[in-house]
């Protein structure tokens, strides 16, 4: 599979990032560079085996249902652009 | 044209655990903005979330409960997407292998059962609230519902009409509910219901192009809601248009839905498995230890109050619309089991009206179920008439004590002493011989004033049964 200019603009929109002509060109290319590897991948033959999901072979670990962490919002808010009453202020949501 | 409408239903119920699914900030409602917002849930930098077992443990009941798989390894993934309420850029989600899969939930319409398929069950965390009233170029975000940990519930497209969906979500509600791993607040957000509605040409077997209504917080708006969208669709259809894929805004003060946005700018959530967090491993034995703790279910519930106390269906099943009514019932016959009829509709009628009136939960009931079992035995040994039972339970409403106390105070035992009741009905009889006069020529209406005029003078108190036995023997005699 090979990506076109397109494709390179919609990942960028999807990822809020702002790509200028040039760096699509170059983008493309490395995107392409990535997928070249994945089919080399996929040429793999991998039947019967189940896909991992975590490079670990392990369970999650779980945590008891216990409120152990204190209110710091003074400090969060600290390093915040912009707070009113307690709440992060961003610029306005349309809905 | 016959149209025939589908119906799927997506609920996100939040679960009543005290901290958060990936955190250990609190989920009460109602703190002041940003108070119960972590590390974790604000998304800095070197934070890892550390899954919740109590989460899991209601994912697990809720399968249970479903009759659903419960699987034994599960996968958290990332949702990607950007809004200024979910911090990370991402939900904690599960896509390809969700906790709980299949099972189902019965329903009624009417007289009509049906069996409503769920696809499936996954845990994933709420996101933050976006506050926009009282500001005019920013908006602001308040983070302490980021991370509350949600089971969405996902059904098949079962539903036939606005009232099955409506009826499917009730019973979702009732059974969250009852198994306690969710408050129901819908106020509150703790239970929230998004409807995919299509229709299609009656017969055909294709689906037609769905909808999303969000943003639906009540019953009634469910079914306004989805009664709005379905006529839409097919006007539209009807005039040569077609449905776009789209989710809509449920808008209550307009009674209409409105697009929200459309597949064009639809979202790519480009869901991959989160490599913060491991597989989710539950084990046999975990569930056998869940399902030992597991409350007898709604309907099992009903069945038995049919069979062991000779209920009627519809007694039944008022008795068990909620465990909290149906826990106080057996509370009841616990102290007075002779007559179990009596005590339903005591429960479903006076008690009922009385926590309707005055908008309380049975649980907060000013008559405890003692009380109440107190109040039925002197019903059932006849010291109290219907009426005089009544006026009771408003003075044990009241806080006037208990039965015994108030029918000694008032003096209110209903007279069932024959030898006194005869005295009573021979005075009135003398009393009244235009009415006895009456009665005899054939006029029924003078037998019924001759009762009136006996309980009056008793004050109310004499058994009426026994009044009108004994009138009726006595005016027979003299003829």
């Amino acid at each position: 599979m090979s990506l076109t200019d397109a494709d390179v603009r919609r990942i960028a929109h999807l990822a809020r990032l702002a790509v200028s002509d040039t760096e699509v060109e170059a983008a493309r290319g490395q995107l392409n560079g990535i997928f070249d590897m994945v089919e080399a991948l996929r040429a793999v033959d991998t039947t019967g085996i189940e896909p991992m999901a975590h490079a670990v072979e392990m369970g999650q670990r779980l945590r008891d249902d216990a409120v152990t962490a204190p209110d710091l919002r003074d400090k969060y808010q600290a390093a915040a652009p912009a707070v009113e009453d307690g709440l992060y202020l961003v610029p306005k949501v349309i809905e | 044209m016959t149209w025939e409408v589908v119906i799927g239903l997506e609920t996100h119920t939040q679960l009543s655990t005290r901290s958060k699914i990936f955190s250990g900030a609190s989920t009460a409602f109602g703190a002041a903005p940003n108070t119960q917002a972590s590390a974790v849930d604000l998304a800095l930098p070197g934070v890892l979330p550390v899954l919740n077992r109590e989460a899991v443990a209601c994912a697990i009941k809720f399968g249970l409960a479903v009759g659903a798989t419960i699987a034994p390894r599960s996968i958290f993934a990332r949702k990607n997407y950007f809004y200024p309420d979910l911090p990370k850029g991402y939900q904690i989600s599960q896509y390809e292998l969700p906790v709980v899969a299949g099972g189902g939930l019965k329903i009624r319409v009417g007289e009509n059962e049906k069996f409503i398929h769920l696809t499936r069950a996954h845990l994933e965390e709420d996101a933050g609230k976006s506050l926009h009233e009282g500001f005019t170029d920013v908006s602001g975000i308040d983070l302490n519902r980021a991370g509350t940990p949600l089971l969405e519930i996902v059904t098949e497209p079962d539903m036939r009409s606005a009232a099955e969906a409506v009826a499917y979500a009730k019973a979702l509600h009732t059974l969250v509910v009852w198994l306690g791993i969710c408050d129901g607040n819908m106020q509150e957000g703790s239970f929230r219901c998004d409807a995919n509605v299509s229709v299609r040409r009656k017969g055909d077997e294709k689906l037609g192009t769905r909808c999303e209504i969000k943003n639906v917080n009540s019953f009634r708006f469910l079914e306004r809601a989805i009664e709005y969208e379905i006529r839409r669709q097919i006007e539209l259809i009807e005039d040569g248009g077609t449905v776009v894929q789209e989710t809509r805004l449920y808008d209550a003060d307009r009674d209409e839905t409105r697009s929200m946005r459309s597949k064009e700018d639809a979202m790519d959530y480009r869901y991959f498995p989160d490599p913060d967090l491991l597989p989710l491993m539950i084990s046999e034995e975990w569930i056998a230890n869940i399902r030992k703790e597991m409350p007898e279910l709604p309907d099992a519930k009903q069945a038995r109050f049919q069979s062991e106390y000779s209920l009627s269906a519809y007694d039944a099943a008022t008795l068990t619309a909620s465990k909290a009514v149906a826990d106080y019932y057996e509370r009841v016959l616990a102290k007075f089991r002779s007559e179990p009829k009596l005590a339903a509709n005591w429960v479903t009628g006076d008690l009922s009206a009385a926590l309707n009136r005055h908008e309380l939960e049975i649980g907060a009931s000013p008559v405890s179920a003692a009380a109440l079992a107190g109040l039925l035995k002197r019903i059932a040994d006849g010291t109290l008439s219907g009426k005089m039972a009544k006026d009771v339970f408003d003075a044990m409403w009241n806080g006037e004590g208990d039965a015994d106390a108030i029918i000694d105070q008032r003096g209110l035992k209903q007279m069932s002493d024959s030898g006194a009741i005869e005295a009573i009905v021979d005075q009135v009889l003398a009393a009244n011989p235009k009415s006895v006069e009456e009665f005899r020529a054939g006029k029924e209406k003078a037998f019924n004033a001759l009762v009136g005029q006996v309980m009056k003078a008793s004050q109310g108190k004499a058994n009426p049964a026994q009044v009108n036995e004994v009138l009726k023997r006595k005016l027979a005699a003299g003829t």
